[in-house]
C-alpha cells in the first residue's frame, strides 16, 4: 500500500487545517466500525448473560454473571423445530456438506484454470467465458429447475440402488447440496485458478514435460504446490459462501436430518414455544458464525496475499 | 548421416508461416547456434526440436530416428530454459532428479546421479536448497544439471545466458564450452547474441522471418556472408556497408568511394570476384569490417591486397584494446579500427588502410553477395 505523502506545510495554519482533517477522518472511521461492530458486541455480550438479566437490564451492558449456560444449551439441547437435541447435529450436517463441496469445487477450479491456460484448445476463450456467465446467474432462477434435476438424479438413485444394492449418494439431500454447491461454485474457483495461472510461468510446464510429467503428474507436482496464496483464498471465498448459504440448504434441505446450520438457526429462532431465549439464540448464532471466522483467523494473511498475486507481475 | 537431420520444416500458427522450409544438419558432437533477431523463429524452431510445438511440414530425425510426433520426453533430449525453469516447490535435488523420478528411475541410482552432475557443476554445497536460495549463476548451472542428468543425444538451450549479467554471461559461456569439450554432446543452442554465436558454435544458422540466411562454420559466416543481412548481423562492431560504385577497366577493377567535399577514393582491385565485373559503373554496395581498415602500420602484413587513401577522421573513441576511429565514406559513417596507441586525432586527415582481400561486394537490389 503506498501513502500519498502530502507535503508539510509551513504556515501554522496549514497545519491545524491537517489536524482537523485527521480528526474528521479518523472519528468517522471509528464511528463506522463501531456502527459495525455493534451487532456483534450486543450477540457476545448476550450470549453469556442469564434470562433474568437480558429481561431486566441494558442490552448493551456487559454481563455481571457471565455464564456458558445458553452455550450449551444452544449446542445440546435447544428445540430446532419439533426435535429439542440443540443445534449439534446441523452443525456437523453443515461440516458434512461443506468440506467436500469446498475440496471439490477448487481442486476442480484449479483443473479449469490449469487446462484454460496451459494446455489451450481452440475455443478455450469461449469456453472461459461461459464459466464467468456462470458467476452471474441469479441463484433464484435455478432453483426451480435443480429441484427437478435432483428429482430425477434421486429417482436414478433408487433405480441404481434396485439394480446394484447401492445408491452411491444418489438422491441423499447432502450429496445434493455438494453437488449443487459445486456446480455454482466453479465459475468462481475457475476465475481464481485462470488468472492465478495466467501469470504462471509456462516454461516450468514445458520443462516438466520434457522431463516425462503427464497431465496430472504436471497439475499435481508442479502447478498444485505452487498455487498456495490462490488456494487458500479460494477455499476461504468457498467455504464463507457455501457455509453461509441459506438459499439452497433450504430448498434442497429444508427439512429432515440433513438439514445444514443456517436453516437450523433460522428454525431455532423460529420455534415459536414459551419465552425467546434470547441467550440461547445468540450463542447459535455465534456457533453458526464460528466457523468462517476460524478459517478467516487460520488462513487470513493468505488471502490478501492470494488476492494480490497476479496483481503485480514479480 | 549428420546426427540431428531438419528436412524442409514448416510451422504455420492459423495462416501466419512462421518457419518457412528450414533445412539443417549438425554432426554428432557438434554445437548449432541459432541466431537472428527476436522474432525471427529460432525460439520456435528450438521448441519443435522439442516437442513442445508442432510441425505442420517437414521432418526431424535424430541419429536416424523421425521424432516429429514423438513426446516431448520420448525424443531423448534435455531442453535448459531462458528462465531456468526450475520448480520453485522443489530443492535442487528435486529438481534434477524429477525427470528420473517420472521415469521411474530407482531412489538410489537417482541419488548416484545426482552426486555425479553436482561433481561436475560444484553445486554439491546447493542440493538441499530451494531455487529461490540461488543466485543468477547458481541457477543457470542446476538447469544445466538437470539437463546433464538425463545424459540425452540432444541438448537444447533456449537463450540460457540472457538473463544473467555481463560478466557472469561471459563466465557461464565458458562454463558451457568447456562442458561441451568435456562431455562432447551435441548440441542446439539459440541467441540473439552474435557474440556467443560465434564463440560457442561449431555451426552457425543465421534466421530472418522465418528462413536460415546462411549456414555454416562461424569463419564462413564471418567472412563470407551471403547477404546483407548476415553482414550486418554479425560481428560487433558491425561490418562497414558503404554505398560505391565500380570504376576501372578490364581486368583492372576499382572500387569508387564518394567522400565529403573532396574528390572520391578510387581503391584497385587485384584479385575481384568475377560477378563483380558486371556491375562496372553500377552502384554496389562495398562492405569492410572495421578491423579490416586500420592504420596502416597496423594492417595485415601478409594481405595480398592492401590500398591506402587518406580519410577525414570525425571521431575518435579509445576502446582500451583498440582505438576506433569513425570517418565518412560514401555517405555513411565508416568505422576504422586501429592499434590502441595509434596517433589520430579528430578533424584531421589520415591515412587508412583497406584491407581488399577481406571485402566483400553486394548487389543493393538483391541484396546478394556479388560473387
Amino acid at each position: 500500500m503506498s501513502v500519498i505523502a502530502t507535503p508539510a506545510r509551513q504556515s501554522t495554519g496549514g497545519i491545524s487545517a491537517r489536524t482537523v482533517n485527521r480528526i474528521v477522518i479518523y472519528g468517522l472511521l471509528a464511528l463506522f466500525a463501531l456502527f459495525y461492530l455493534m451487532p456483534l458486541f450486543v450477540m457476545l455480550v448476550t450470549s453469556f448473560k442469564t434470562m433474568d438479566e437480558i429481561q431486566n437490564g441494558n442490552m448493551l451492558a456487559l454481563p455481571q454473571a457471565p455464564t456458558f449456560e445458553p452455550w450449551l444449551k444452544a449446542w445440546g439441547e435447544t428445540c430446532v423445530g419439533l426435535t429439542c437435541a440443540g443445534i449439534k447435529g446441523y452443525f456437523w450436517n453443515s461440516i458434512k456438506m461443506v468440506v467436500p463441496a469446498v475440496l471439490i469445487s477448487t481442486l476442480l477450479g484449479a483443473l479449469n484454470g490449469y487446462v484454460l491456460t496451459k494446455w489451450r484448445f481452440r475455443g478455450h476463450t469461449l469456453v472461459f467465458g461461459l464459466m464467468l456467465f456462470a458467476c452471474f446467474i441469479p441463484f433464484q432462477s435455478v432453483l426451480l429447475p435443480m429441484a427437478t434435476i435432483l428429482g430425477s438424479l434421486g429417482r436414478f438413485g433408487v433405480t441404481l440402488r434396485n439394480a446394484t444394492g447401492f445408491s452411491f449418494g444418489l438422491g441423499n439431500p447432502t450429496v445434493n447440496l455438494v453437488f449443487v454447491h459445486v456446480v455454482y461454485g466453479l465459475g468462481f474457483t475457475t476465475l481464481f485458478f485462470r488468472n492465478y495461472y495466467e501469470a504462471f510461468p509456462t516454461e516450468l510446464v514445458k520443462a516438466a514435460q520434457v522431463d516425462g510429467a503427464s497431465f496430472f503428474q504436471i497439475f499435481r507436482r508442479i502447478m498444485l504446490p505452487n498455487s498456495m496464496p490462490i488456494f487458500v483464498v479460494t477455499v476461504i471465498y468457498q467455504f464463507t459462501n457455501i457455509w453461509n448459504d441459506f438459499l439452497f440448504a433450504s430448498a434442497y434441505a429444508g427439512t429432515g436430518d440433513a438439514m445444514p446450520m443456517t436453516v437450523a438457526l433460522n428454525n431455532v429462532v423460529n420455534t415459536s414455544t414459551g419465552v425467546v431465549e434470547y441467550n440461547v439464540n445468540m450463542a447459535a448464532a455465534m456457533i453458526a458464525a464460528l466457523p468462517t471466522l476460524l478459517v478467516y483467523v487460520v488462513a487470513g494473511r493468505y488471502f490478501v496475499r492470494g488476492l494480490m498475486a497476479g496483481a503485480v507481475k514479480g | 548421416m549428420a546426427f540431428l537431420e531438419i528436412d524442409g520444416l514448416r510451422k504455420q500458427f492459423g495462416s501466419v508461416e512462421i518457419l518457412k522450409g528450414i533445412d539443417l544438419d549438425l554432426e554428432k558432437g557438434g554445437f548449432l547456434v541459432l541466431v537472428g533477431p527476436s522474432g525471427c523463429g529460432k525460439s520456435t524452431l528450438l521448441n519443435t526440436i522439442a516437442g513442445l510445438e508442432t510441425i505442420t511440414e517437414g521432418e526431424i530425425r535424430v541419429d536416424g530416428r523421425t521424432i516429429n510426433d514423438l513426446h516431448p520426453s520420448k525424443r531423448d533430449i534435455a531442453m535448459v530454459f531462458q528462465s531456468y525453469a526450475l520448480y520453485p516447490n522443489m530443492t535442487v535435488a528435486g529438481n534434477i532428479a524429477f525427470g528420473m523420478e517420472m521415469r521411474g528411475v530407482p531412489a538410489q541410482e537417482r541419488q548416484k546421479a545426482i552426486d555425479k552432475v553436482a561433481k561436475v557443476l560444484q553445486i554439491g554445497h546447493l542440493l538441499q536448497r530451494k531455487p529461490s536460495q540461488l543466485s543468477g549463476g547458481q541457477r543457470q548451472r542446476v538447469a544445466m544439471g538437470r539437463a546433464l542428468v538425463r545424459d540425452p543425444k540432444l541438448f537444447l538451450f533456449d537463450e540460457p545466458l540472457s538473463n544473467l549479467d555481463a560478466k557472469l554471461r561471459v563466465d557461464m559461456r565458458i562454463e558451457i564450452k568447456r562442458l561441451h569439450a568435456t562431455t562432447g554432446t551435441t548440441i542446439v543452442y539459440v541467441t540473439h547474441d552474435q557474440i556467443e554465436a560465434m564463440t560457442l558454435a561449431t555451426k552457425i544458422a543465421v534466421m530472418r522471418d522465418g528462413e536460415v540466411q546462411q549456414f555454416g562454420t562461424p569463419a564462413e559466416i564471418y567472412n563470407n556472408p551471403t547477404n546483407l543481412f548476415v553482414a550486418d548481423f554479425m560481428g560487433s562492431p558491425a561490418m562497414n556497408l558503404i554505398p560505391a560504385t565500380i570504376g576501372g577497366n578490364g581486368n583492372a577493377l576499382s572500387v569508387v568511394l564518394q567522400r565529403e567535399a573532396r574528390e572520391p577514393i578510387s581503391l584497385p582491385l587485384a584479385d575481384a570476384p568475377t560477378g563483380l565485373s558486371a556491375f562496372h559503373s553500377k552502384p554496389i554496395i562495398f562492405g569492410v569490417r572495421p578491423e579490416a581498415l586500420t592504420d596502416p602500420e597496423g594492417a595485415e602484413r601478409n594481405a595480398s591486397n592492401i590500398a591506402t587513401a587518406d580519410c577525414h577522421i570525425e571521431v575518435v573513441e579509445p576502446a582500451g584494446s583498440d582505438t576506433y576511429a569513425v570517418t565518412n565514406l560514401g555517405g555513411k559513417a565508416v568505422v576504422a579500427r586501429l592499434r590502441a596507441d595509434a596517433n589520430i586525432q579528430p578533424g584531421t586527415s589520415t591515412p587508412l588502410a583497406f584491407n581488399l582481400t577481406k571485402a566483400v561486394f553486394f548487389d543493393p537490389a538483391t541484396e546478394n553477395r556479388i560473387l
